[in-house]
């Protein structure tokens, strides 16, 4: 007993020391940053701006991840390809016709309607589908097959639109009315960053009073909770896991429509660094909480913005942006060694781990 | 029943094997490296090697139709017509090296287009020249291929060399445009990255200031920390990014939305010289520079090409080097036609008579240019023009 | 009774247009005109006609199944409607392409396409050929299903096995020029395709075998049973005689081109023999294990490599333990901040390290040491003997001697002390905990075995291309290990080669899939995973757990997976 205590010991003064120096290095590089005259208030400002509006994205489409796996503690991989479908089936149908038409220019705001629809409707059949034919026959399953059916899934479905819309890059018309920028605050804000943030807003809010108000939001928490409880309950529980695969890939579709907005062109392989980016967010907000993805979401978002510029260059490295994932990845590790149940995470019963 | 069949089985095996031996020709075969022989009416095969899978397809796929079309405007060569065997190189060393192994493994394929990927031509053309085969790579451009001291002697390309590319935009930059402060941003390809560099290092052997050179990942779609970072180190007058059009589209679009860079010059390389690229960059690239091969092409084969393409494919070409690929597989052509010799219908081709004819390739009327290869290997038009895009097109403006 | 017709009705209908779902979206990705040229007999059959018209085939089949539980007269008929209406979506695909452009939304949906589709007729009459073709189809297919088994059987595996070796006859051509010379081939083949004659002697011999294997098969099989101790030891001494035999000799008979593949087959059934250490002996989800490949690769390109980038310039053989220290001590520094972190945050974090290691190993912040973007080139091939190991067919036996030493080495750790422990972890940690095992010692050891396997192989993978870039040490090389693994069945050995085999031999030998190549790798992992989802060789611990569990919690799984 004694050993062991001794060794836990040790081994937690490592972790720390571990976690110290990094923090040690973060610390450094900002006094450093700075100190560094390229860059003024304004700029750091814009930065963090920028970071809140893909950090946004991420939250929204960690989302998908969070839920899935409250409900089911797996790891849905092809989530990623959930966010790719909607966008690219929205573009080549919707987008580029209303464009050719002309109608995309005189009637923005339906036509931005009729986008989010389709792409929200597409990401949402095709996770229910994915979810019918590669999870649902694994429910008993030792844990770590559906993870790899869920990587089945998702080459299969970038290959399969690859095959669909081609391998090119796709562009996406631009919208008039968000070009430019607007005077909020001081700062000159990218009016479609700003809509990115006013609709990510809005959907999380939506989000939560769905999960915590109705009763499909209690049946999908009471899921999460005990599954065969909740079936003793009379909550059909099968419907209901499909029904939180549909609501994740909703808010993938809608992360979608922003994402071909703001940037305006759309490829098969879109979807697999922001689903990466996505996990990694929900695992560092804490997995299986909504509010935990969507701040998880928006802290890698800004790290990633700032942080190159910020901690990076301060530590004259060179091609500091070349390294923004680094930060992201050793924000996370960071975040573990303190806080293993993430930010906001609960710590999990050991068995759920 | 069995063993009833099993004999059956030997005895036509056999009998086949006998049939071999009598059918020998009189042709005797005094190739350093050996012979491919064709049979009368047999196709001559040519592979490709290039990258059809994964995220950078679209280079790849569109050098193979590149091929494709080459084959098909040849049509046949002294009564054989020309099959492609085309092969994946993965843009990855190991995948080069299979597919090189692969081919090597055909006795039958007489030379090919290939690879894509700089990093897959590395180890490949180690495994094609040690077998004797040739191979012409339409898009590698990483100058260690063609090295003196590190060129396999099976390897040419009819890609420009980074150094020869890189230079002429940093000249065209300081001399044409009078521009005394550039960055420079790569994506962590080895093409991208030294092209990047060499442009970097002539424009400060100029007397200009590089003062930003930094690098984005590929798949990376949030370009705008670090155009605000570019933007806070000078601005620059000029930002060369020699990438490719996913990660393109995305810098030059969202350029336009840093106020700091409205006046600066915008520049990219070949990887984003494509009818794909031009739509990627919309209204943002207007009046955007990109270095590359001479594609004003002259002569109206580049327009049958064009047309022949969209016919077959459907689209406008995705990439590039469909006419480095192209003019490749005519260079193979013309020296089969050259070296091969006709056996009463049989076709015999030396292969260290096709390797020698390609090398000293002269003057070679390309799509790209006027072809000629040096002793290493390296076949483009050395010239490289600099086009601004004005009203949706290319247009040449240097030389 | 007339309702359970017409429901039965519905469902056939329903099978019928799923059918033609499939077929239509495999013309839609372009796989049916692509394909259309690839002859599997020539002038018979394309594989492009079998992306078509399978799906009809196999739900018809599928319908004659259902029905013929309920009712023994309807199957044919049924199986007619499964194809008839499998032709709908197909036949709306044309009529839709004739009429409007859906090319500029679908490439591939192209005037090719529709020419295949029709058999090169007026859309109209095409159409309808095209309707009578599923539906003789449906019918055949469902007449199949009514065949005696002992009739049907044979059929189905001569047809099968025929196309499957049309399929591969371009390796196989290969292999038999090389062995018998062009002439024999080219009575063999046409092309890449098989003769008639030969696929017709095919399907009778593969059809002929079955019977004969059905009728005797048993009795075979009783002859070679062993019946006492002893004998079964002597067949197991013949069993490891003749395989040692065997992959000694392997690359004569598979000659260069398949002998490179065997290689990158071995090279990661090396690093699924690391990974199974941590992740099937210790149950620790690792999803960076590249890390360590990546470390082994760029320690041997460092070491041995003549350009300027190389340090040392030493031999392979001197560097090989120098690699393998490197990337264990590499396994266990980033095992330590993972200690505390169980399931799928340890899945993440250790993604993070794989792609960590590899952003910095492409970064110009490590260029002047590592290379950067343009990697290392001129590293070393081994020289034994005086003979420098060049083609793949020698550097097989440098890479089987590792993958020999590894399986040896695992083999040993399973059944030790150390390899209980490991198991003990992985059932229950804290139960572990409490036993008196020491986490943190079991734990950094498998993290450290599993990284020095992992590092061997880098070190060798590395040698075999003599220049090594960072984009080969991406998220894929770890996916690809992990789904290995799983699909041979955790925590055995032999499933490891299994599982290599038919993840990383299978799409090498399928090249010309070319752009499909990952649909299918993607479809493949979802049917077998659907299929077995133990794994291919499962190993016996596993195997009886995973069977009590099923019993115990669900016996329709048992059910749908017999």
């Amino acid at each position: 007993m004694r050993r062991r205590f001794q060794n836990v010991n040790f081994i937690d003064i490592v972790l720390w020391a571990m976690g110290l120096g990094i923090l040690f290095l973060f610390i450094w590089g900002t006094i450093k940053g700075l100190q560094n005259p390229k860059y003024g208030p304004s700029d750091y400002a814009n930065f963090v701006v920028l970071g809140i509006a893909q950090g946004s994205m991420y939250a929204l489409i960690a989302i998908g991840y969070t839920l899935v796996y409250g409900v089911l503690f797996m790891i849905n991989f092809a989530h990623g390809e959930f966010f790719m479908v909607g966008a690219m089936t929205s573009t080549v149908f919707i987008a580029i016709p209303l464009n050719e038409t002309g109608f995309f220019d005189r009637q923005p705001l339906i036509s931005l309607l009729l986008i989010m629809i389709v792409a929200m409707s597409t990401s949402m059949s095709i996770a229910v589908l994915t979810e019918r034919i590669a999870y649902k026959p694994l429910r008993k399953a030792p844990r770590l097959v559906p993870l790899i059916t869920a990587i089945g899934a998702s080459f299969f479905w970038q290959y399969f639109f690859r095959g669909l819309f081609g391998s090119q890059v796709i562009s996406f018309p631009e919208f008039a009315a968000l070009k430019g920028s607007l005077s909020l605050f001081g700062l000159e804000i990218l009016k479609s960053r700003l809509l990115v943030i006013i609709v990510t807003i809005v959907m999380l809010i939506g989000l939560q009073l769905f999960i915590m108000r109705t009763k499909t939001g209690k049946a999908i928490r009471a899921v999460a909770e005990d599954k065969d409880v909740a079936a003793l309950m009379g909550i059909d529980v099968d419907r209901t896991i499909t029904i939180t695969f549909a609501t994740g890939a909703a808010m993938a579709g809608v992360a979608a429509v922003l994402y071909t907005v703001v940037f305006r062109q759309v490829h098969y392989f879109m979807g697999f660094f922001p689903g990466l980016k996505a996990f990694t967010a929900a695992v560092l907000g804490g997995i299986g909480s909504i509010p935990g993805a969507a701040i998880g979401g928006l802290l890698l978002g800004i790290f990633e913005s700032v942080g190159p510029s910020l901690f990076l260059e301060g530590l004259h490295i060179p091609a500091a942006h070349q390294l923004k994932d680094v930060i992201a990845f050793t924000m996370l590790v960071l975040v573990l060694i303190f806080r293993p149940q993430g930010i906001v995470g609960e710590r999990l019963s050991e068995k759920k781990a | 029943m069995v063993k009833k069949l099993l004999l059956t089985l030997a005895i036509f095996v056999i009998a086949s094997l006998a049939l071999v031996a009598c059918g020998g020709s009189e042709f005797v075969c005094e190739d350093a490296l050996g012979c491919v022989t064709y049979e009368k009416g047999d196709p001559i095969r040519i592979a490709s090697a290039l990258v059809i899978s994964g995220p950078n397809t679209d280079l790849g796929t569109d050098s193979q139709y590149g091929v494709e079309i080459a084959i098909d405007f040849q049509q046949e060569i002294m009564g054989h017509p020309i099959e492609l065997q085309a092969e994946d190189d993965g843009c990855s060393a190991e995948g080069g090296q299979t597919a090189g192994q692969k081919i090597v493994a055909d006795p039958s394929i007489v030379a090919v287009v290939g690879t894509s990927c700089s990093g897959a031509g590395v180890p490949m053309s180690k495994v094609i020249s040690e077998a004797g085969y040739t191979m012409i790579s339409p898009s590698n451009t990483a100058p260690s291929l063609t090295d003196p001291a590190l060129h396999e002697a099976g390897y040419l390309r009819t890609a420009h060399n980074d150094k020869v590319q890189g230079k002429a935009m940093a000249d065209y930059a300081y001399n044409v445009l009078g521009v005394r402060s550039a960055a420079a941003i790569h994506d962590g390809d080895p093409y991208t990255e030294g092209l990047a560099r060499v442009f970097a290092d002539s424009f400060e052997a100029l007397g200009g200031t590089i003062v930003e050179f930094t690098a984005v990942n590929k798949g990376d779609t949030d370009m705008l920390p670090v155009l605000n970072a570019v933007a806070a180190a000078g601005p620059p007058e000029f930002i060369y990014y020699p990438v490719f059009t996913a990660e393109g589209g995305f810098l030059t679009k969202q350029a336009k939305e840093v106020p700091a860079l409205q006046n600066t010059i915008l520049a990219a390389a070949d990887g984003m010289i494509s009818d794909a690229a031009i739509e990627a960059v919309g209204d943002a690239g207007e009046g955007m520079y990109f270095s590359g091969p001479d594609l004003s092409f002259s002569g109206d084969t580049y327009e049958k090409f064009i047309a022949k393409y969209e016919e077959k494919y459907g689209k406008k070409p995705i990439s590039v080097f469909h006419a480095h690929a192209f003019d490749a597989a005519n260079m193979i052509f013309a020296c089969i036609e050259k070296v091969g010799v006709d056996d009463n219908g049989a076709l015999h081709i030396g292969r260290q008579a096709l390797r020698d004819c390609l090398f000293a390739t002269k003057d070679f009327q390309g799509i790209t240019g006027n072809l000629t290869c040096d002793q290493y290997g390296d076949c483009a038009d050395p010239k490289i023009s600099v086009s601004q895009l004005q009203n949706g097109a290319y247009v040449r403006l240097w030389p | 009774m007339t309702k359970t017709t017409s429901q039965m009705l519905k469902e056939v209908i329903k099978l019928g247009l799923i059918a033609g779902l499939i077929s239509l979206s495999l013309s839609v990705i372009g796989m049916v005109e692509l394909f259309s040229k690839r002859e599997l007999i020539a002038g018979i059959i394309s594989l492009g006609q079998v992306f078509l018209f399978a799906p009809p085939i196999a739900l018809g089949f599928m319908a004659a199944q259902k029905v013929a539980k309920e009712k023994k007269n309807l199957p044919l008929i049924f199986g007619a409607i499964t194809g008839f209406f499998a032709a709908i979506p197909l036949i709306i695909l044309i009529i839709l392409e004739s009429n409007f452009d859906l090319r500029q939304f679908l490439p591939n949906v192209s005037p090719a396409l529709v020419d295949i589709l029709t058999f090169s007729l007026d859309p109209i009459i095409g159409s309808l050929v095209l309707l009578v073709v599923t539906t003789v189809l449906g019918l055949a297919a469902a007449g199949m299903y009514l065949l005696p088994k002992h009739i049907q059987k044979p059929l189905a595996n001569g047809i099968i096995y025929t196309l499957v070796i049309g399929l591969f006859s371009e390796n196989l051509s290969e292999r038999l020029r090389s062995f018998f010379g062009v002439g024999f081939v080219k009575i063999l083949f046409d092309g890449k395709a098989l003769n008639v004659v030969t696929a017709i002697i095919l399907f009778i011999l593969i059809v002929v075998l079955t019977v004969w294997w059905t009728r005797q098969g048993e009795s075979v099989k009783a002859r070679f049973t062993p019946k006492s101790a002893q004998e079964q030891k002597r067949n197991r001494r013949i069993t490891l005689g003749a395989g040692v035999v065997f992959l000694l000799f392997l690359p004569l008979l598979l000659g260069t081109y398949l002998s490179e593949v065997t290689n990158n087959v071995l090279i990661y059934v090396l690093m699924g023999f690391g990974l199974n250490i941590v992740v099937g002996f210790a149950g620790l989800l690792d999803l960076g294990y590249v890390a360590f490949f990546a470390f082994g690769a760029y320690t041997m390109a460092i070491l041995t490599s003549t350009s300027d980038l190389g340090v040392a310039g030493i031999s392979f053989w001197l560097a090989l333990p120098i690699c393998v220290l490197v990337a264990v001590t590499a396994g266990v520094i980033l095992g330590v901040p993972v200690l505390r972190m169980r399931g799928d945050y340890l899945a993440i974090v250790t993604l993070g390290f794989g792609e960590i290691i590899r952003i910095l190993a492409l970064s110009d912040l490590l260029k002047p040491y590592i290379g950067g973007a343009q990697g290392i080139l001129q590293i070393n091939k081994p020289i034994i003997f005086g003979i420098d190991l060049i083609k793949p067919d020698q550097f097989y036996y440098v890479v089987l001697t590792g993958v020999l030493i590894a399986a040896f080495v695992s083999w040993r750790l399973s059944e030790s002390r150390l390899g209980r422990q490991w198991m003990a972890l992985r059932e229950d940690e804290d139960v572990a905990e409490a036993m008196g095992i020491n986490l943190v010692a079991t734990k950094l050891l498998a993290f450290g075995i599993g990284a020095g396997f992992s590092g061997l192989s880098g070190a060798i993978f590395a040698s075999k291309l003599t220049s090594i870039f960072p984009h080969s040490f991406n998220l894929l090389v770890s996916i690809n290990v992990l789904c290995l693994i799983i699909v041979g069945g955790m925590g055995s050995l032999p499933g490891v080669v299994v599982g290599a085999l038919i993840l990383v031999g299978l799409p090498e030998l399928l090249r010309e899939f070319a752009e499909y190549r990952m649909l299918m790798y993607g479809a493949l992992l979802i049917v077998m995973m659907l299929s077995k989802p133990e794994g291919f060789w499962p190993s016996p611990v596993r195997k009886r757990e995973l069977l009590a569990f099923k019993e115990q919690n669900d016996p329709t799984v048992v059910q749908e997976e017999g």
